[in-house]
């Protein structure tokens, strides 16, 4: 194949997993690097790092959207920053001795979860409970815009999320993913914050979190400017439209289709890295 | 100019700055994008194997220097570094915002976040 046609094909489906990602609120990051090792046979290190770019522009392209509207938990986000780059760090400087095998087990496991709790009905959980110790002294208790004024809310679980945070930096860097599941998972469940500033904060956050590692993973020659370029055009593109047609779309038939090609492609992961064994 | 920035106020330059910077690395991706692809369309893809002998694309200072020279590939390099520059400048903008408001709790936090960034974007070390 020559350059020309494989920067189309992998814009065509890098913009295929920015719309079906923004429409589900999964990201597209989740299937960046499957879809290019497993189609386009690309190695996962420059997988990870065309990823981690993409996974850049999307969140940072919604953040600029949510912050302005006042979503977002601005402290929230900066103080559970320091676990993500922290983490993502850690992953990069990990990233070099674990065996690529390793990787797409990992991948595949992380994918499935992440199928997993996108098919899991949410919890509706009370926003008004006790806040933590260290939510007081941080002033992490805020509120958000409702029509009838600001609501209120408390912060709880702080330490705990923090720790699954710092996991979250970890996973991203190594993977190559915005970790979004699992920021969000942290905050919703953990930290009980309201679902909606959960997923905003987690998209504040998954740009800086990404940086961190993709700064490291330049210098390391795993950020290939012909293979990142159509990623993260095609990926940003089909974030864009998908944000732009959410309202009309039908979202619970997309969330199904996607998450079966989520699940799909964690087998293919899992036996990539086995078959590589035998 | 008054010396505070209400949270209002700092949300609304967050995300200018997020959505202007997305912008351009975005624009100078794309020229580099077409250039290298004018260039470079017909050449055979090799990616599936990862290549370990180090490039002047991989260092701040190579990239610099291969925009100056117009070499598309470091075009591109240029804009994605601009892209990962991105979230990095979202930090320091929030520490001006937090040193205003002399919040020292946060200005200490995010100037540490903003550290973490810098020592892996400019030194490449984890």
């Amino acid at each position: 194949m020559t350059l020309d046609i494989f920067a189309l094909l992998v814009i065509l489906g890098s913009f295929l997993a920015g719309l079906l990602g923004a429409l589900t609120g999964l990201g597209g990051g989740l299937i960046v690097v499957p879809m290019l090792t497993l189609l386009f046979h690309v190695d996962i290190r420059y997988a990870i790092g065309a990823s981690l770019i993409s996974v850049i522009a999307t969140s940072s392209g919604a953040a600029a959207a949510y912050v302005r509207e006042g979503w977002t938990n601005v402290r929230v986000g900066i103080f559970l920053e320091l676990a993500t780059t922290m983490g993502a760090l850690g992953g990069a400087a990990l990233a070099g001795f674990i065996p690529t095998r390793a990787l797409a087990a990992l991948f595949g496991v992380v994918l499935l979860y992440s199928a997993f709790r996108s098919v899991q009905t949410r919890e509706e959980h009370a926003i008004d409970g006790p806040s933590h110790p260290w939510a007081k002294r941080l002033r992490l208790d805020s509120s958000y815009p409702t029509p009838n004024g600001e609501q209120r809310y408390s912060v709880q679980g702080v330490p705990a999320g923090f720790s699954l945070m710092f996991g979250a930096g970890i996973l991203s860097a190594l993977l190559g993913i915005g970790s979004g599941v699992i920021k969000v998972l942290a905050m919703d469940r953990t930290m009980k914050l309201p679902f909606k500033v959960s997923t905003t904060t987690s998209n504040f956050m998954i740009g800086v979190t990404a940086a961190a590692s993709a700064g490291v993973y330049l210098h390391r020659g795993y950020i290939e400017p012909a293979l990142a370029f159509p990623v993260m055009l095609g990926v940003l593109g089909g974030a864009l439209l998908g944000a732009r047609i959410l309202s009309r779309a039908n979202v619970k038939v997309l969330r199904v289709l996607f998450t079966a090609v989520v699940v799909v492609m964690a087998v293919q992961m899992l036996y990539k890295a086995l078959k590589a064994g035998g | 100019m008054r010396a505070q920035w209400t949270d209002h106020e700092v949300e609304q330059m967050i995300g200018r700055l997020l959505q202007i910077g997305v912008m351009i690395a975005a624009a100078v991706v794309t020229v580099g994008g077409a250039m290298f692809l004018v260039q470079h369309g017909r050449d055979p893809v090799g990616y599936h194997q990862f290549s370990t002998s180090p490039s002047p694309l991989w260092t701040l200072g190579g990239i610099v220097g291969g925009v100056a020279a117009l070499d598309s590939a470091s075009i591109v390099q240029f804009g994605l570094v601009l892209l990962i520059a991105t979230p990095v400048m979202r930090v320091a903008l929030t520490l001006v915002a937090f040193a205003r408001q002399r919040d020292r709790l946060y200005i200490a936090l995010t100037a540490v976040v903003l550290a973490l960034l810098l020592y892996g974007l400019i030194w490449g070390r984890a």
